[in-house]
């Protein structure tokens, strides 16, 4: 097993080289001067942009610009945004805790609530409960998640009242926040009522996320369920008599769980990355809208730090992946 | 840290524990998150409604809901006769805030003044490059090359020397980059070596004092009781961030929150309608054109430019582009700009007129390009509609458009170059309520190859709006700028398209807002019933 995750852990290296590679190079490739965009219609001289050009370090060849770049991250420098001025690694980490906090509990909500539908689903084929579950899971990965957004908050905060209609608190409350996690924060804090208002922001942010990577599950489970009760080892379980809760949740699922946690593996680093509508709408202090916006102004070093972390945390995630495979299926280790 | 503890504590204790208390409390669903706190730094509204309106004062300030300027932390000031010496008479008693890291030792004094903006022009001063300070609107408004010095005579007067006679000077030092900082609040934050904290925890003279900013979601403000003006209505003030325009509406509907800013134009009509809402509106400080190249033929012809001018129905572009939420600009001022000249005409929509314009210049068969901006703004939320709706005007009239778009820093580029193949459509937002920041910015000969996108230089209306730079007096000001616009009229170098409307929807318990025509957003009068 330490082999196995030594050699894994080595890939890192190569692939994280590339990673700075590839952010550096992304925002350089796409038309659109940064200086212009900060400047907008008001515009500034040529002696001005010179200047600017000058301190933002644009005039070295560009070879030279990304060795200053990975020297600097290799030192733990992402640089300083162009547009705050702050940086790049304590804004990351201002936001990043929001988004994860947000990504786990959705990943959470679709394995608990995919699981099982696939199972089931798979178990029932053919009948009521697979179409009417592999249906909803067919609309819940096609629904626009704007308009899934909109809906529910138009139905659960305007006309019910029963969750907030966006942010992570109620501006009732005013609290330190070590962590950056609002749910362990507002427990911390103590302040009477916290917690549960942290829970209920959480809710409807949370279901947004989470449905396409629940339907993806159920649909994958299922897929992979339909696959291993047809082997003959399921056969001969069930010929010895055991009970079909034992034969499918523990024979079969597991046997299942393989391309089901690829499947998660690969959700998770999505939802890290991609979270930028369900944030932009519920006004989620993450790191998606962070990135979307620092494209449109060319933030160099916001958009190139921002990648190469959450690379690195997708990385982390496939690596942790890997080794539950390994865990899971005692071949993989081997290989 | 004590303080911002006693600060939080009251912030809770009064605003909120006590459910009566909760009523001084206002929450302004904001459109988007502060770059930063000091307003020199930044050039975005968003920046300025999070620092410059509620934490800090300017020397003059403009009266709110006008354009007009009036005192601020300067009780006073004289302009010699050759108009290169301004004398600044401090207001005497101003307290600056403090925080857990700095308490002020005395009242804000001329040491203040000079030290806001030789951080800005100086280039060995130790803030010169803090927190990466570019002072884009400084240098955009030619600061460094106006003053030549600034010079403190005693503690309360301050005079800055100019290198020459500037009329919208005052008004200049009325923007958000002449928001007034504590050079005592500086200098502890460089002996303690944290100088980009001016920054992070603002320290000003303004009606509210800062208390916090969780990135991306809240910023908090608190009173200041110590205000030297009129205390602000509110005990607490909320900038709850919220980049979705429905999602806002949905806020202010649940009374999450008060006030909101940019309402979607597609959810106005039904603002209107709710009873529990304050629909708010005024014309904004601002203006969408469409500027032909005058360098290239045929439209260096401003028969031609009238003609096409005349092409355009302006009120469809109204109602589809701006869904009502504008009104058709005749001129290059908005209407609520002093000078602005009522008596001008508009040109009409004739279609078959501009045809028969077009053919006495012997124009058949013209094609030409329309530049749409790929990004949306209050003079122009839909520049490609817009395009569209003017290539069907222009084809009626056998003028063929091809609309092309860029990513918009190659479009701010490419649109100024003097060969640019096409009309370009853009806007402006005042910056100081002085029509000289419209009339020379955008259209005066120094500005070609640059912010004048016409690449227009016409000898008569750039003596006029030169001699108005000059003048010192306002009714002669005037004359001159209407006589600008005449000019301007009669030349044709754009198609003047729409100001926008700018709408604060609001709760109706809201009381004392003003609508700020430089479409910031002020709360210090607001009260709450």
């Amino acid at each position: 097993m330490l082999n196995f995750l030594l050699m894994r852990i080595l890939t890192f290296v190569p692939t994280f080289f590339g990673v700075t590679i590839i952010s550096f190079a992304f925002i350089r490739v796409l038309p659109g001067d940064p200086i212009v965009v900060m400047a907008g219609e008001r515009g500034m001289s040529q002696e001005r942009y010179d200047q600017l050009y000058h301190q933002l370090g644009f005039d070295k060849p560009v070879i030279s610009q990304y060795f200053d770049y990975l020297v600097g991250v290799l030192q733990g420098d992402l640089g300083n945004s162009f547009v705050t001025k702050k940086p790049v690694w304590d804004e990351f980490f201002s936001l990043f805790p929001a988004t994860l906090e947000l990504s786990i509990c959705a990943i959470v909500l679709a394995v608990v609530l995919g699981l099982p539908a696939g199972v089931i689903a798979a178990v029932n084929r053919g009948k009521f409960f697979d179409r009417l579950l592999m249906s909803s899971a067919l609309i819940g990965y096609s629904m626009p998640i704007f308009w899934w957004a909109l809906l529910l908050i138009i139905v659960f905060s305007g006309m019910a009242g029963l969750t907030p209609v966006s942010g992570r608190m109620s501006l009732m409350f005013y609290f330190d926040t070590p962590t950056g996690f609002m749910l362990i924060d507002s427990f911390l804090s103590g302040q009477k009522g916290a917690f549960v208002s942290a829970v209920k922001h959480l809710i409807l942010p949370t279901v947004v996320l989470g449905t396409i990577p629940l339907a993806v599950i159920a649909r994958q489970t299922r897929s992979a369920m339909l696959e291993v009760l047809s082997e003959d080892y399921i056969r001969t379980a069930r010929a010895k008599g055991l009970p079909p809760l034992r034969v499918n949740g523990l024979h079969a699922l597991r046997n299942a769980m393989i391309p089901v946690i690829t499947v998660i593996g690969l959700m998770v680093g999505t939802l890290l990355a991609g979270a930028i509508l369900t944030e932009t709408i519920f006004s989620w202090p993450g790191i998606g809208k962070w990135m979307v916006d620092s494209i449109f102004r060319r933030d160099y070093p916001v958009v190139q730090g921002g990648l190469l972390l959450i690379s690195v945390m997708v990385m982390i995630v496939n690596l942790t992946v890997d080794v539950l495979y390994g865990l899971i299926n005692p071949r993989i280790r081997k290989t | 840290m004590k303080t911002s503890r006693l600060i939080a504590s009251a912030f809770v204790l009064s605003g909120f524990l006590a459910g009566a208390a909760s009523a001084q409390t206002l929450i302004y669903c904001s459109e988007g998150s502060p770059e930063g706190f000091d307003p020199a730094l930044y050039t975005s509204g968003t920046s300025f409604d999070a620092s410059s309106k509620p934490v800090f004062n300017k020397l003059a300030e403009f009266e709110l809901g006008t354009t007009n300027v009036m005192p601020g932390l300067a009780e006073s000031w004289t302009i010699s006769e050759d108009g290169k010496t301004v004398t600044f008479k401090l207001r005497a008693g101003v307290k600056f805030h403090s925080n857990d890291m700095f308490t002020p030792s005395r009242d804000m004094n001329a040491d203040d003044v000079i030290y806001t903006f030789d951080r800005q022009r100086l280039e060995d001063n130790p803030y010169y490059t803090v927190s990466g300070g570019t002072w884009e609107y400084f240098n955009g408004m030619s600061m460094p090359e106006l003053i030549s010095s600034i010079e403190k005579i005693d503690d309360l007067t301050v005079q800055f020397n100019l290198t020459r006679p500037e009329a919208p000077f005052i008004a200049n030092l009325a923007m958000d980059f002449g928001s007034i900082q504590s050079k005592e609040y500086g200098d502890a934050m460089l002996t303690a070596g944290t100088p980009e904290m001016i920054n992070q925890a603002p320290i000003g003279t303004g009606p509210f004092q800062f208390v916090g900013y969780q990135k991306d979601a809240v910023i908090r403000y608190t009173r200041f009781g110590d205000y030297w003006g009129e205390p602000a209505g509110v005990e607490n003030l909320i900038f709850a961030i919220t980049p979705e325009a429905s999602v806002r509406y949905q806020k202010l509907q649940a009374g999450e929150c008060h006030v909101m800013p940019y309402p979607a134009p597609a959810d106005i009509a039904a603002m209107q309608a709710d009873p529990n809402i304050n629909m708010m509106q005024q014309e904004g400080l601002n203006v969408g054109y469409l500027a032909y190249n005058t360098k290239l033929p045929p439209f260096d012809n401003p028969k031609v430019r009238k003609a096409l001018n005349m092409a355009i129905d302006k009120q469809a572009i109204i109602d589809v582009v701006f869904q009502g939420s504008g009104r058709i600009a005749k001129n290059p001022l908005p209407p609520t700009m002093w000078s602005y000249n009522d008596a001008i005409v508009d040109d009409a929509y004739d279609p078959e007129g501009a045809m028969a314009a077009l053919a006495a210049e012997g124009i058949t068969d013209l094609s030409m390009k329309i530049w749409a901006m790929p990004v949306q703004r209050p003079y122009n939320p839909n520049a490609r509609r817009m395009a569209e709706l003017m290539q069907s005007d222009f084809a009626k009239i056998g003028v063929d458009v091809e609309i092309v778009s860029y990513e918009w820093g190659e479009y701010l580029s490419r649109s100024k170059e003097l060969d640019r193949d096409g009309a370009v459509l853009l806007g402006w937002t005042g910056d100081n309520g002085d029509p000289d920041n419209f009339l020379a910015v955008l259209l005066g000969c120094d500005a070609v190859g640059g912010s004048n996108r016409a690449q227009w230089c016409h000898e008569p209306f750039n003596n006029l709006i030169n001699q108005a730079k000059v003048a010192s007096d306002q009714a002669e000001r005037t004359r001159l700028y209407e006589e600008a616009q005449a000019v301007f009229k009669d030349q044709a170098p754009w198609a003047t398209i729409a100001h926008s409307v700018v709408f604060m929807p609001m709760l109706n318990n809201v009381q004392g807002y003003k609508i700020d025509p430089f479409g910031g957003h002020y709360f210090h009068n607001v009260t709450l019933n």
